[in-house]
């Protein structure tokens, strides 16, 4: 039903990250975009930010609910999704690519080597 | 019965703006004393008759829901009728009082705030009130105060206040601008405080626990004591928000729980207008050890003289003299006007209200017994959705998906002012709604004035002023 592409891995909070190599690139599922619903506003850290796994990075507010985001691996913030900022629909037509959120450096490979397949996160959200 | 709004214009123009319906430019270029740039050379002033004008204003109070057009079941927030009566005595000359005249000349005033100290003290089981926080949240906010200034009298320094995750927002909010780190306290299985998860969250760190009880779902905390206990055993005090007190008016106190401070909304409880952000009440009592950090100035009775002092280790002032004057008058009011056996029967029918609906209701109600207010759930449907179809039908639906731990939750309190047929009516529009089909709920409200909302590009895109109107 949702999409969940088997080029990135999955955290239980509902945030991803790709793992073709660096930078890698951070967002939140299609399952995540349809639970929150119309989402009118995208909070995000600032480009050289060191952020730690867990770590809150961001907020997200749809017409729903207001929710925190996480940083699903611990890296160096190279770049945020501007774009965001006035369109924040792209996260609901586009979650794996225009409603992108962080790219990070300097990635902890073995975390993100922990974090759950597009499998196992499928399972989690059925 | 029928409570439908008034339409007037077509579809996407419900009523004219004055400037649209007629204008004539004024010359204003007179010489001004004022600066250049805050004067103009020509206003634009519309010229609508004075019945016109007036037609104007009725028309757009008629699109308004209120509980004057019908019965108005917002959860959690007790919009109770407002009896006109209370209206009569605040507008009264006599109750117009300058509040910088001179105390020998305002006795009748000083009286009146401080009977309503003692008949708030008395009703909260408190032994000293302020009347001055001018709202629900101001008394919150106050309230944090005054035990935080208590734990500081005594060099105790406290860094959390602990707070149930089905709280009203105000609770976090207040403890925070306190200072205070927030500590979320999850609900238990029943819905109530989970004494456990309590007990793991209780520390020398914890300056306050804030509760409200009943709670949000009005479920009575039946292990009151319990909490109060651990909470005092740690060096805590506890704080009672005042929000769901109409179930409990004469029945029991706070104060008798174990509770030290806490704020009183009279706007929910004690029947004066809901503010709006304009001038409200949230009056705040504690217990004796507490009563010397209350706001100044404060108002007592010195043989058989009514005046103002100011206690030495007060937190200051959080308002202007006494608060909102008019709004304590109403207050002061309606309490007298219904007394000791009136306020026991406006929570005992709050109660029997909330419960006669319920049973008339065809949906699932997954905590109980309650009091004065329950959270149905919406099923499979969509909450909003169903409350946006009630409308139709001619009623204010209830608060929606609120607390989060009720799926789909309609928080619902239909208060003690409606009647059978009220109850009936609105039992009818939670029944009619709930089974009409995903087609009429995904277009309602169709009946109302203002249709289908487009809430997200309101949201994306906010309109905050006039000015707004002149990109269009």
């Amino acid at each position: 039903m949702f999409e969940t592409p088997d080029d990135r891995k999955y955290q239980e909070s509902h945030e991803y990250a790709t793992t073709d190599g660096e930078p890698v690139t951070v967002g939140i599922s299609d399952f995540a975009q349809d639970e929150l619903g119309d989402i009118v506003f995208v909070e995000l850290p600032e480009a050289g930010d060191e952020m730690s796994q867990g770590e809150e990075f961001g907020v997200i507010e749809s017409i729903k609910a207001v929710s925190d985001l996480y940083v699903p691996v611990s890296g160096v913030v190279s770049a945020v999704n501007d774009a965001l900022f006035d369109q924040p629909e792209l996260v609901n037509e586009s979650p794996y690519d225009e409603g992108w959120m962080l790219k990070l450096e300097d990635v902890d490979d073995a975390e993100l080597a922990e974090l759950l397949t597009a499998d196992e996160y499928s399972e989690q959200t059925e | 019965m029928n409570h439908d709004q008034a339409r007037y214009g077509d579809d996407d123009r419900y009523e004219p703006l004055l400037s649209e319906t007629g204008t004539k430019t004024v010359d204003v270029s007179e010489e001004s004393p004022l600066p250049d740039g805050l004067t103009r050379e020509e206003l634009e002033l519309p010229t609508s008759s004075e019945p016109e004008l007036s037609r104007h204003y009725t028309r757009l109070s008629q699109m308004n829901w209120s509980v004057e057009t019908g019965p108005y079941p917002l959860g959690s927030c007790t919009m109770k009728y407002n009896p006109s009566f209370t209206e009569d005595v605040a507008a009264d000359p006599n109750a117009a009082v300058h509040p910088e005249r001179s105390e020998e000349t305002i006795q009748g005033t000083l009286e009146l705030l401080a009977g309503l100290q003692d008949y708030l003290a008395r009703i909260g089981g408190m032994d000293a009130v302020t009347l001055q926080p001018p709202a629900g949240a101001a008394g919150e906010f106050t309230g944090i105060h005054v035990a935080k200034a208590y734990h500081e009298s005594r060099n105790d320094d406290r860094s959390e206040v602990i707070v149930p995750a089905s709280a009203h927002g105000t609770n976090f909010a207040s403890a925070a601008m306190a200072g205070y780190d927030v500590v979320e306290l999850p609900s238990g299985e029943d819905g109530r405080v989970d004494l456990d998860a309590l007990e793991a969250a209780v520390s020398e760190e914890t300056a306050a626990l804030m509760l409200t009880n009943p709670n949000t779902v009005g479920l009575f905390e039946r292990d009151i004591v319990e909490i109060s206990e651990m909470v005092h055993d740690a060096g805590g005090l506890l704080y009672y928000d005042g929000a769901n007190l109409n179930a409990l008016l004469g029945r029991a106190r706070p104060g008798d729980m174990g509770f030290d401070v806490m704020h009183y909304n009279v706007h929910k409880t004690f029947a004066t207008p809901h503010g709006g952000g304009g001038p409200g009440a949230g009056p705040v009592g504690v217990r004796e050890e507490l009563a010397e950090f209350l706001p100044r100035p404060r108002v007592r009775e010195q043989d058989g003289q009514y005046e103002l002092y100011d206690p030495e280790r007060s937190i200051g002032k959080v308002h202007g003299y006494q608060g909102n004057w008019l709004v304590l008058v109403k207050a002061y009011a309606y309490i007298a006007r219904l007394g000791d056996s009136g306020l026991e029967d406006a929570s005992a029918k709050a109660v029997l209200n909330a419960n006669y609906l319920a049973e008339q209701m065809e949906y699932d109600i997954p905590y109980g017994p309650f009091h004065h207010e329950f959270a149905a759930t919406a099923g499979d449907r969509d909450a909003a959705d169903v409350a946006k179809r009630m409308l139709d039908y001619g009623v204010h639906p209830p608060t929606t998906k609120w607390p989060e731990f009720v799926p789909e939750a309609m928080l619902t309190e239909p208060t003690e002012a409606e009647d059978k047929t009220s109850l009936d009516d609105l039992a009818a529009a939670f029944n009619g709604a709930i089974s009409d089909s995903e087609e009429e709920l995904a277009n309602a409200p169709s009946k109302t004035t203002a249709q289908r909302i487009d809430q997200a590009t309101a949201a994306r895109n906010p309109r905050l002023s006039w000015h707004a109107l002149d990109e269009q």
